[in-house]
């Protein structure tokens, strides 16, 4: 069994601070690590590989010190790490994204059929959740998103069982091989990388690919040419006006602070205190 | 958030007056998808056509909402209820393989009906269903898709859509445009628009949009479907009433001091962040820009600092009570209310004055 898992390095968000002045993202200091999503779909791909045997494949679209994060996946058990970078990536939405993994998934595939590929639900710096539905359109892979459990996996009969997350519930949804998934958050724990893992992933060779070596010919599908959308500005969050009334707890106990909450509510907004305590219990 | 629409001004580099390809120029109108799931249709969508209104009215075009379902589903009847949300016309594609949602179908379908009747704008709830078909759609449509978005406005420059959206976080916002690309594509999360107000003798037309779809050619089967009120998952987003906890709380144990708090008022238990990469809390009770946007009548947030993060999926609640032990906690920037104080302290106290009130209004 052939897996691929694509992931991306990103900027830590909880350690992101914005220039006061400039409204620029200060990058300097923030540590770049694996998409927190990705970790999910990468330690599935490598369960299953405990399980039915085969091979993980990871791969990543960004600057040369996206070599970090492959690394950090080899170390996790991955086999083989792609690197796809190249000048010509850059700008790339969403689309153009999926393009050029698309294409990289392609020739992969070529010299190894792939039966899965994972993708992270969604990334922490972009937030879209587009980059996998985009890349399984585009290889007309089924695609399984928020996968909360896979139930079975049938290599023989190529087929795939899965609970995913719907709106008010879960779906099973049985489908063939080769199929696209990205995990729920929770569904499992990364697995821990000692120190041996670390020093086999730092000299495991690498692949490097630029856009040829990936069998991209179209440079208008990738990149900032290929990315329908425009980012046309970019602003600090405008600062509410009105801070909070604070409430006088001087002197008083718990219980007076507790009666001084509930009081103000229904001096201030009796119909929200109504709806609290005018209610059966 | 979606109170004041601020025109998002768009910097100018050269692109900003354009002269749409005569093709796309035919793409009129402003759609919502309207989403169901077993027989209820998701709140977002009205909360979309609500968003969505405005802006039709804005460009002078109409707006329409777009339903696919199976033979089972009252699709007349939620075209009806599209109508008092706004809505001028619904296109409806029934088919028995659209009987319940799967990717391939509805993909196939919603692209077909797009690449017909040829809408400008399509918007979609950012839910799960709304994010896998979205990323799909634009995909198979090959145009722009800006997920997430907290702000849609026009351009008047351009008459293109500006949607704005949170990035690193919540941290900066940007506002993305699809130019030279038709439809333009934009998820927005539940809660995140304010519900329109109905109006219930509001009506309009129904356009049937057939669409050949054949149930062999579907590889996915959808073998059953587990409701969540067989689990214990959280309905956050649209809870009246919610008691949210953060690092402040310190030890995992504090935290049953919040559904205590809970239990009394009836509310859902959510928390930042940090509470829930330690595990305290599960995933589906996150609050912030990674979690959920929440805007319940009341917001409780004990220990919990108040970062943009966490900011920007609570700000839009009615009355927010911060307890923090830190004055200076940005929370208190905008909260309603706030309490300098030890909310381990605080809590149970508020709970038994609650269970007292409680016990005092049903004797009295």
């Amino acid at each position: 069994m052939h897996i691929v898992v694509c992931i991306k390095q990103v900027p830590d968000s909880a350690q992101i601070r914005v220039h006061p002045v400039t409204n620029t993202i200060m990058r300097q200091g923030v540590p770049a690590i694996i998409n927190p999503y990705d970790l999910f779909s990468l330690e599935e791909a490598l369960r299953l590989k405990d399980q039915f045997g085969g091979k993980v494949t990871v791969i990543t679209m960004g600057p040369p010190q996206a070599e970090d994060a492959l690394r950090k996946a080899l170390s996790f058990g991955a086999d083989e790490a792609i690197l796809l970078t190249d000048r010509a990536f850059a700008g790339a939405d969403t689309l153009a994204t999926s393009c050029a993994l698309a294409q990289a998934l392609r020739q992969i595939g070529e010299k190894e059929p792939v039966d899965l590929v994972f993708t992270g639900k969604q990334t922490i710096d972009g937030d879209t959740a587009q980059v996998g539905p985009g890349v399984a359109k585009r290889l007309d892979l089924q695609l399984l998103t928020y996968v909360a459990k896979i139930d079975e996996l049938d290599l023989a009969g190529r087929t795939i069982t899965v609970q995913r997350r719907a709106e008010g519930g879960v779906q099973v949804l049985k489908t063939r091989l080769p199929a696209l998934i990205t995990m729920l958050e929770g569904t499992n724990e990364m697995r821990f990388a000692t120190m041996t893992d670390m020093f086999r992933a730092a000299r495991s060779p690498l692949t490097v690919w630029n856009k040829d070596d990936a069998g991209i010919t179209d440079i208008s599908k990738i990149g900032l040419k290929g990315s329908p959308t425009v980012v046309s500005k970019v602003f600090a969050p405008k600062p509410k006006s009105v801070p909070a009334q604070m409430l006088d707890i001087g002197g008083k106990s718990q219980t007076e602070i507790a009666d001084l909450i509930i009081d103000t509510l229904s001096a201030k907004h009796a119909p929200l205190y109504g709806e609290l305590f005018d209610r059966a219990l | 958030m979606s109170e004041a629409p601020k025109p998002a001004a768009p910097a100018a580099r050269g692109r900003k007056k354009l002269e749409l390809d005569p093709r796309l120029a035919a793409y009129k109108g402003v759609w919502v998808f309207i989403e169901h799931e077993r027989g209820t249709v998701h709140p977002v969508s009205w909360e979309l056509l609500g968003e969505g209104r405005k802006l039709a009215d804005k460009l002078g075009v109409e707006l329409a909402g777009v339903l696919l379902g199976g033979p089972g589903d009252p699709l007349d009847a939620f075209a009806a209820t599209a109508h008092t949300y706004g809505a001028d016309l619904v296109y409806i594609t029934r088919s028995p393989v659209l009987a319940g949602y799967r990717n391939e179908p509805y993909t196939k379908a919603l692209t077909a009906v797009v690449n017909q009747f040829q809408p400008e704008i399509l918007l979609l709830g950012a839910t799960v269903q709304g994010r896998d078909l979205a990323g799909s759609v634009a995909t198979t449509l090959a145009t722009g898709l800006t997920a997430d978005c907290t702000e849609l406005a026009i351009d008047p420059d351009n008459r293109s859509l500006a949607a704005t959206r949170p990035t690193f976080g919540g941290s900066l916002l940007c506002t993305i445009q699809t130019l030279n690309y038709r439809p333009q594509m934009a998820t927005v999360r539940p809660r995140v628009m304010s519900m329109p107000a109905q109006q219930p003798e509001r009506s309009g037309r129904v356009l049937e949009a057939p669409v050949e779809l054949v149930e062999d050619d579907i590889i996915a089967k959808l073998l059953s479907y587990i409701p969540d009120d067989a689990t214990d998952q959280a309905q956050l987003a649209y809870a009246d009433v919610i008691v949210a906890g953060g690092r402040g709380l310190g030890k995992p144990e504090n935290f049953k001091l919040l559904w205590d708090l809970a239990e009394v008022l009836g509310a859902e238990v959510g928390g930042s962040r940090p509470v829930i990469q330690n595990g305290i809390l599960s995933a589906d009770r996150q609050v912030g820009q990674t979690g959920k946007t929440v805007r319940p009548k009341l917001y409780i947030a004990a220990g919990i600092s108040g970062a943009i993060q966490h900011r920007v999926g609570m700000e839009a609640s009615d009355v927010i009570i911060a307890i923090n032990t830190d004055p200076k906690a940005p929370i208190f920037d905008f909260a309603t209310y706030g309490i300098v104080g030890d909310a381990v302290q605080i809590l149970p106290a508020l709970t038994a004055a609650c269970r007292a009130r409680l016990a005092m209004k049903r004797a009295g």
